[in-house]
């Protein structure tokens, strides 16, 4: 399909309409490491010094939290050992609803995230809606994804948005 | 422990500290390098454009997103959390942005034990152009 292709009618699928609140399989992170939330810290801030909060335990126990806590936006499912090898694939020039678009995220929290924890997703399609707009026909997906840790705490929710266009 | 702002002492209209970064490819390489976000549109100026971004490669959402994080962190101190934070990302972070993450206070409410403050967010360039417009709510401490 090139470019020049005409338009779609419609660039959601049966598959995507039959994937609408559907939740997947939970998946699992690995054990949360200090060093991992230290690394985290460091690159967000670099190149200022990140809070103790996140890297000195000493200080940490002095807070309400009784410890190091990984900032709010850490990413405990970083670096999956399973990957498929289509998994981020160089973009070339893309047709109608083959190109897409990071639209935006909500993010509510519950109990922060500490070393040792292992935390489990679960994510569904919760919303999609057509318009055309300055890209031309373009479609907003809504993704929910569900973090519990490992005593079932409620940990995060994130709703991202993807513009496909 | 830090306490670094109370509830008590806020008001609605009140703006709060700025968080700024110049970001490249050095910011960017060490966020993908922590998130495993080694996407090519954030790498390789051939694929930003073919993406559509005659500039070329382009910055993460998720890095503005933790940006602001950070702000509203350096403000709050480590006493105080974010519970809910929603963006829209309206443009691109090109090479050598100045990203100036601002927020400003629009609610105060008390929810049971909860100190909450709602503040509307941004992340504005060098030329003045908001990037990122969007809320947090965040739980402060009291005086006692």
């Amino acid at each position: 399909m090139s470019s020049n292709a005409a338009a779609p009618a419609t660039l959601i699928s049966q598959a995507l309409r039959d994937s609408l609140n559907v939740w997947g399989e939970p998946q699992v992170s690995h054990p949360v490491d200090c060093s991992d939330l230290r690394r985290w810290a460091i690159s967000v801030y670099w190149p200022d010094k990140p809070p103790k909060l996140f890297w000195d335990d000493a200080y940490a126990k002095t807070t309400r939290w009784g410890g190091i806590i990984a900032p709010r936006e850490f990413n405990p499912f970083a670096w999956p050992i399973d990957r498929p090898a289509d998994r981020m694939p160089k973009p070339a020039k893309r047709a109608v609803g083959e190109r897409s678009m990071n639209g935006g995220q909500k993010e509510t929290y519950g109990v922060p995230i500490h070393p040792g924890d292992v935390i489990t997703a679960r994510t569904a399609l919760v919303h999609m809606e057509e318009k055309v707009g300055k890209l031309g026909l373009t479609l907003y997906k809504s993704t929910e994804t569900r973090w519990t840790n490992q005593k079932g705490e409620f940990v995060r929710s994130r709703i991202s948005i993807s513009i496909v266009y | 422990m830090t306490y670094k702002v109370y509830f008590d002492d806020v008001k609605v209209g009140d703006e709060i500290p700025t968080f700024v970064k110049q970001t490249d490819f050095m910011h960017w390489n060490r966020y993908a390098a922590i998130n495993d976000e080694f996407v090519y549109i954030h790498m390789d100026d051939e694929a930003g454009k073919n993406s559509g971004n005659a500039q070329g490669a382009f910055g993460m959402g998720n890095l503005r997103w933790a940006y602001l994080q950070n702000m509203l962190r350096d403000w709050m101190g480590d006493e105080a959390e974010v519970r809910e934070m929603s963006v829209q990302y309206r443009a691109i972070n090109q090479k050598h942005d100045v990203l100036t993450c601002t927020g400003k206070i629009t609610e105060k409410k008390v929810e049971g034990s909860d100190n909450l403050v709602r503040l509307d967010l941004n992340v504005i360039d060098q030329n003045g152009k908001g990037t990122t417009p969007g809320y947090a709510v965040v739980a402060l401490p009291a005086r006692k």
